[in-house]
């Protein structure tokens, strides 16, 4: 670059009309010289996003085409070509009562999961949002629970929950409530694990609405307490409307997360007692890897890619109506 | 305050009943302390029932304080299942993802942000459009490849090594995309400077931008730590030997081997929450930012 500068340089100080038409068509010289600026600059770039494209093609890109093309194909493994077999996965899927009810079972986990975790969030960085002693460890409590494994939150849980032993059981005995079978019934199975996977995303939440708290001006807090707001109305009409995009931020994420839920029901209950907890995702696991139907999994793969596109869209949607942001 | 203090400040008798009726600290703590002793309940009962004995534990209605303190359970724990190998694959797993992903993010992320080159809006489409799909589209081929590469190409990234585990995190669309985003907020003029000083692309990269780019690099960190050292769902499809399992695997093989052994899976449980739980109350304020972090610029 610095040298084609000094080249129009010189060349205007030639002076002359013949310089002006010479700076306004660049000669050749300088043009294979910008030509090739460009490609070392194009070569340079390529070489500095080749490795991440490398593995993001192969492991992320290259693997969405390729479980489209065999939830069109039968792919079990067992035979050794993968014929085409049009939609017929597809047309399984939807009279297959297994992935009716894997999907109920997903609807009801995330519907309760959801708004349990951000109300809990909520509640928590609210009171938590004060200078007061002690604020440090109770703010490290609710931290502590993003540092747990699902696979000791599973294991904790269960014991909490164990129909013998569990100390829930206890409790429930000093309240004069009868014995629960908790994990082994399947009638409640599955809000056991949205208990504990609220308790396990409480301290994210309370993250997020923390940070949004801090954001909320204070002079908009004490105008209102000014113009004769009570705290509760404050808290709804200025506090909860300034927090909407943490909201929705927290909504689409924990859906998201929500709709995938497997590493808990896995470690808890294996999709049962009686497929209580099958969930879809765990589904496809049982037809990926314990049936080896590749095909089918694929599909109810794409099934589950497509209910999460669609209902990210409608929260966004909806969302963006109840959503203030401040410019 | 004593009354007497209060009635030297000028205080009428009835403001000082007012003043007595109001707890001696906040209503909060009413709030908190119940909220905090939910939310620490499962660490502690983890805690309490690991130096339990067996009987102990196994004894309706609980004991909420243990009679004897077993610290046995822990190395019975140990002889029972090899954690510290799981540790040390876990550890290996970690680092290795983190250091590459910074490497690679940070090449990539840079070229997106600053150079032109030929077919650099398709592929950064093509990239954005990986990080919309759930990891449960891309299980089965990434199974497959997996599977490949370690026939063909390099048995130590094949299906049962740890490597399995590493080379298809080695860099994530994530990474790429969120350090763009940061070296797009840096001022070029010293990028500049540096290249008519002569510093090479990668120079400038390596001395200039990545210092400053301390903050986002160390939020990326954290992210892939925690993703990497929770993982499950991939290490259960792609690892099948005792050898190569991570911490998140081999406890639950000892789950499934002890279910009824209380006892053991807690000692377990504690011994490979602990280096988790001294890393992030150390650097809690760190791993507090990173994920306030995506919150905010999130949606």
């Amino acid at each position: 670059m610095t040298a084609s500068v000094a080249r129009s340089a010189s060349a205007s100080s030639g002076g002359g009309s013949a310089g002006t038409a010479r700076r306004g068509r660049p000669d050749r010289w300088q043009r294979s010289t910008q030509r090739s600026l460009r490609r070392s600059e194009s070569l340079i770039g390529w070489a500095f996003v080749t490795p991440a494209s490398v593995i993001i093609g192969l492991f992320g890109a290259a693997p969405i085409i390729w479980s489209l093309v065999m939830s069109f194909q039968e792919n079990n493994l067992l035979t050794p070509n993968t014929p085409f077999v049009g939609g017929r996965n597809y047309q399984a899927m939807l009279h297959d009562p297994a992935v009716t009810q894997a999907i109920e079972h997903t609807v009801v986990y995330t519907a309760l999961f959801v708004p349990g975790t951000m109300l809990v969030g909520l509640f928590l960085a609210v009171a938590m949002n004060r200078k007061l002693r002690f604020m440090w460890f109770y703010r490290t409590a609710a931290y502590a629970t993003m540092a747990i494994s699902t696979i000791s939150e599973a294991v904790v849980f269960i014991w909490l929950f164990d129909p013998s032993y569990g100390i829930v059981n206890y409790f429930f005995s000093l309240l004069g409530i009868p014995q629960q079978q908790f994990l082994n019934s399947p009638a409640e199975a599955l809000y056991v694990i949205v208990t504990m996977t609220i308790w396990g995303w409480s301290g994210f939440a309370v993250v997020i609405y923390l940070a949004a708290l801090q954001g909320v001006p204070q002079d908009l807090i004490e105008a209102a307490a000014i113009d004769g707001a009570g705290p509760w109305n404050t808290f709804r009409k200025v506090t909860l409307p300034l927090l909407s995009p943490a909201s929705l931020f927290l909504a689409v994420w924990l859906t998201i997360n929500a709709l995938q839920l497997f590493d808990e029901v896995y470690l808890s209950t294996q999709g049962g007692p009686l497929g209580a907890t099958t969930v879809l995702v765990y589904y496809l696991y049982e037809q990926a890897f314990e049936n080896f139907n590749f095909g089918y999994a694929s599909a109810i793969a794409y099934l589950l890619f497509i209910v999460i596109l669609v209902v990210t869209a409608i929260q966004f949607r909806v969302g963006r109506r109840f959503t203030y942001y401040r410019s | 305050m004593t009354t007497g203090e209060l009635a030297a400040a000028g205080l009428t008798a009835r403001q000082m009943a007012g003043r007595r009726r109001r707890l001696p600290f906040s209503p909060w703590h009413l709030v908190l302390i119940p909220a905090t002793i939910i939310l620490l309940f499962p660490f502690l009962w983890l805690i309490v029932t690991s130096v339990e004995t067996s009987s102990e534990a196994l004894h309706f209605p609980p004991d909420l304080t243990p009679h004897v303190i077993r610290l046995q359970n822990y190395p019975d724990a140990l002889a029972a299942a090899p954690f510290g190998r799981f540790f040390l694959n876990s550890a290996v797993v970690a680092v290795t993802t983190v250091i590459s992903n910074l490497v690679l993010c940070a090449m990539a992320g840079y070229a997106f942000a600053r150079f032109r080159f030929l077919g650099r809006g398709a592929l950064f489409i093509v990239m954005m459009t990986t990080l919309m799909v759930p990891f449960q589209v891309t299980m089965i081929p990434q199974f497959l490849i997996t599977k490949w590469i370690g026939v063909h190409l390099l048995a130590g990234a094949g299906i049962g090594h740890i490597g399995a585990l590493i080379v298809p995190n080695a860099a994530t669309a994530f990474g790429v995309f969120f350090l763009r985003q940061f070296f797009r907020t840096l001022p070029i003029e010293y990028e500049e400077a540096a290249r008519v000083d002569g510093a090479t692309r990668l120079a400038v990269l390596w001395r200039i931008v990545l210092p400053l780019a301390a903050p986002a690099l160390a939020t990326l960190a954290a992210l892939t730590f925690l993703d990497s050292w929770n993982s499950f769902l991939w290490p259960l499809i792609a690892i099948n030997s005792t050898n190569a399992m991570t911490l998140p695997l081999g406890l639950a093989t000892f789950q499934g081997a002890h279910s009824t052994e209380w006892t053991l899976l807690m000692a377990g449980n504690v011994m490979s929450l602990a280096p988790m739980m001294i890393v992030f109350l150390i650097a809690q304020r760190y791993f507090i930012r990173s994920v306030a972090s995506t919150g905010l610029t999130g949606v």
